[in-house]
């Protein structure tokens, strides 16, 4: 049962598309919009139908809400959304009672409902911003304020925070309670990433339905009744799954916080980019939040062919490596003779033009076949695609790295490299992917390869080992944190992280989809695009547009899988390639 | 525009009225009470208000008052303040209060004095005083840190008290504040 609920949130793009559903007709504030008469249930896909809230959503209307989110099952507890609606009054003969003036008739209902939990039918009115729902939103707030602490400049949820924004529309500017507030326990370790403070909680249940709907973990509940009610883990246990720092982004309060993220930064000054999670093949769309080139944290971005609004807490932590200390910021020379030296020698400053030059020539020179390629299916389409060109000209063998560890049945992928498809469209992979690595180990053992590319990978660990490394005449790596292979590298070129660039990835299904540039590069550190680009227009002495987007349009044109699509089409939720 | 020199008068022409005239106002003066202050062995009396070096003030119980919420950061025109948050932690040791700045720091060179800080601050953490000439041997001694700005602010006498009446509603209640 679990992992069925589980799988079916998974796997939004492949799901069949519904029938066209019968459409009605009813006005919102007056505006009149067509809605289907029902919506699949957002986590078992069966039909329901369509809620006010949804038809005032079609209508661009934002009714305020608390406990009603898109992607999860009703719950109906917050009260907020409530809104006056009518419908066509009805005569003796059954029919609609037209006005004088040929209009329908409408008959107000007495009293409001809840908008996210009634049906609309045809011909009805919803009424969102008449003085009695401002007054009922008012009530409302009010009663949920009772108990909320005023500690907005300690709480991490202030500024994105729906009670402080709906305070500072329908709140007042004091208190009318006197009494004293209930208290609840705070700093509660609901789990390993996440802390809980009770006192916070308006007990929208939003964490509770995801947990238990969309991740298959019934983890959370409430205890006690009233305003004592108190959300908590199932006793002896912690709230420890994959996804439960995806119960913090949906927590309209700050009750839910991350450890990771808690008292770090304030929201406010963080700049928001959108990018893409690395992590894994799925390639879940991100929100990067950055200050000064910091990264404090990831947040899932909506795309409904992809991760609807949900990320993994695997991928969602794994950003600390971009600020590591120990990046690689400088361009680096290794002397021929200094090679197997346990320090070797470098000499002074090499710069960008200088060592691209020499790389250049030294692969004009190179004999065809005694070059090999280790790239790696963690650079984007554009990389991969410049380094397939550079392979063809320079007739080299060429591989990138699988990279394989347990999936789950959500979002996590078992393939750990974001862009194996890209590697493999682009030609650079062997198929299967590392089938050629040994080919090129032995190659080196036998001296007939005499250069080595290595891409982001640690040659080391896929079977070309150091001692083939020491062989080698000339051992070219790019990288962005050291590792055994570009200790031994004659040039090292210091990359960027995904982070600090702009680039597309293509993911498991095929969805090309770009990133842009949160933070500025460490050092000397460049894109690797832009000095392959550069490798490429020196050893083949052909011009071409020196632009992320002109690279990307020039791959669309020479790869087929990716004909037809350009940077700007692409988006902010990407394109289905033709695989 | 051509602005004709008015023609001088015999007596203005004659030079020593118009001297002896200037002579009388410091003739005058020289008897009077005097009004320049041998700064800085004498120091005028800052009045009430005034805005001052803003400094960090602690607590009856001798807590930061400040929680690092960064709003004075945000709001601080010359860029002047600059906080680091304590991290997931919080400040083990200070009761109910669950969050302190880890560092705090203002630029008195940057900082021109405005008062946003103390306005924009929800705590009442942050005063503008009475210090206005503000020295140092250098650059970086003109960057106050947290430890400095909580010796000059000392303790603000806050008659609210909100987290100890917030700690003794939560015991009454039988739960830990």
């Amino acid at each position: 049962m679990l992992t069925e609920t589980m799988s079916t949130a998974a796997t939004i793009e492949t799901k069949p598309q519904p029938p066209p559903a019968e459409k009605i007709k009813v006005k919102v504030d007056g505006k009149e919009v067509a809605v289907p008469k029902t919506t699949p249930d957002p986590v078992t896909g069966k039909p329901l139908p369509t809620s006010m809230i949804q038809a005032c959503a079609a209508a661009n209307v934002i009714v305020p809400h608390y406990c009603y989110h898109p992607k999860l099952p009703v719950a109906g507890s917050c009260r907020m959304c409530l809104v006056e609606f009518g419908t066509p009054a009805i005569g003796p003969d059954r029919k609609p009672i037209v006005n004088p003036d040929g209009t329908t008739k409408i008959s107000r209902a007495l009293r409001p409902v809840i908008a996210c939990a009634t049906p609309v039918s045809p011909g009805m009115e919803i009424y969102t911003n008449t003085p009695a729902v401002r007054l009922m939103r008012e009530g409302v707030l009010e009663f949920l304020l009772i108990n909320h602490p005023l500690d907005c400049p300690i709480c991490d949820q202030a500024g994105e925070c729906k009670l402080q924004e709906y305070s500072v529309d329908y709140g007042n500017s004091e208190s009318r309670f006197v009494e004293a507030k209930v208290h609840k326990p705070k700093r509660v370790e609901l789990g390993p990433r996440i802390v809980l403070d009770d006192e916070r909680c308006i007990l929208c249940s939003r964490c509770i339905r995801f947990t238990r709907d969309v991740a298959g973990d019934d983890a959370l509940g409430f205890v006690n009744r009233g305003s004592h009610s108190t959300l908590t883990a199932y006793p002896g246990r912690a709230f420890d799954n994959n996804y439960t720092l995806n119960t913090v982004d949906i927590c309209p309060v700050g009750a839910l916080t991350s450890k990771d993220f808690r008292f770090r930064m304030r929201v406010w000054f963080l700049k928001e980019t959108r990018s893409l999670c690395t992590s894994c093949a799925t390639g879940c769309n991100i929100v990067i939040g950055s200050r000064e080139d910091a990264i404090y944290r990831y947040e899932p971005r909506e795309n409904d062919a992809v991760n609807s609004c949900w990320m993994c807490d695997h991928g969602r932590l794994n950003y600390k490596w971009i600020g590591r200390e120990d990046r690689l910021v400088e361009v680096r020379k290794r002397e021929a003779e200094g090679r197997g030296q346990a320090s070797g020698s470098r000499s002074a400053a090499p710069t960008w033009s200088a060592v691209l030059g020499e790389i250049s020539q030294k692969l004009k020179a190179a004999e065809p076949g005694s070059i090999a390629i280790v790239a790696s299916a963690r650079q984007t389409n554009e990389e991969l695609h410049l380094l397939a060109k550079l392979a063809k000209r320079l007739g080299a063998l060429t591989d990138s790295v699988p990279r394989i560890a347990a999936g789950d049945k959500l979002l996590l992928n078992a393939d750990r490299n974001p862009n194996s498809t890209g590697a493999r469209l682009t030609g650079i992979a062997a198929d299967p992917m590392g089938s050629n690595l040994p080919a090129i180990a032995g190659g080196i053992r036998s001296g007939r390869i005499k250069t080595l590319i290595v891409f982001g990978e640690d040659a080391t660990k896929c079977g070309i080992d150091a001692d083939l490394l020491d062989k080698l005449e000339l051992l070219i790596a790019s990288d962005i944190l050291p590792n055994a292979t570009t200790r031994r590298a004659h040039y090292l070129l210091p990359g960027c992280a995904h982070a600090e660039k702009r680039g597309t990835f293509t993911n498991t299904k095929g969805r090309v989809q770009k990133f842009l540039k949160a933070v500025e590069p460490r050092g000397d550190a460049r894109p690797e695009w832009e000095y392959l680009h550069e490798l490429l227009v020196n050893v083949t002495s052909r011009d071409g547009i020196a632009s992320i987007e002109g690279v990307f349009n020039e791959m669309a044109k020479e790869v087929p899988a990716f004909s037809g699509l350009t940077w700007a089409t692409l988006g902010d939720t990407g394109i289905s390639a033709k695989i | 525009m051509i602005i004709k020199r008015k023609k001088l008068s015999l007596w203005e022409r004659l030079y020593l009225p118009a001297m002896l005239g200037g002579f009388k106002v410091t003739v005058r003066h020289f008897f009077k009470k005097k009004v320049t202050m041998q700064y800085p062995e004498e120091r005028w009396v800052v009045p009430e208000g005034y805005r001052g070096a803003p400094y960090l003030v602690k607590d009856q119980e001798g807590r930061t008052k400040c929680v690092s919420c960064q709003l004075c950061e945000f709001v601080c025109p010359p860029k002047a303040i600059r906080i680091t948050p304590p991290g997931p932690t919080g400040v083990p040791g200070a009761g109910n209060v669950e969050k302190a700045p880890a560092e705090f720091e203002i630029n008195m060179l940057r900082c021109i004095f405005c008062g946003f800080c103390q306005e924009v601050c929800p705590e009442e953490a942050i005063f503008l005083m009475q210090d206005y000439s503000l020295t140092g041997t250098g650059r970086d001694g003109m960057i106050y840190d947290k430890d400095k700005l909580l010796a000059l602010g000392g303790v603000h006498n806050d008659q609210t008290r909100k987290w100890n009446r917030k700690a003794e509603e939560a015991r009454a209640q039988g739960v830990k504040p």
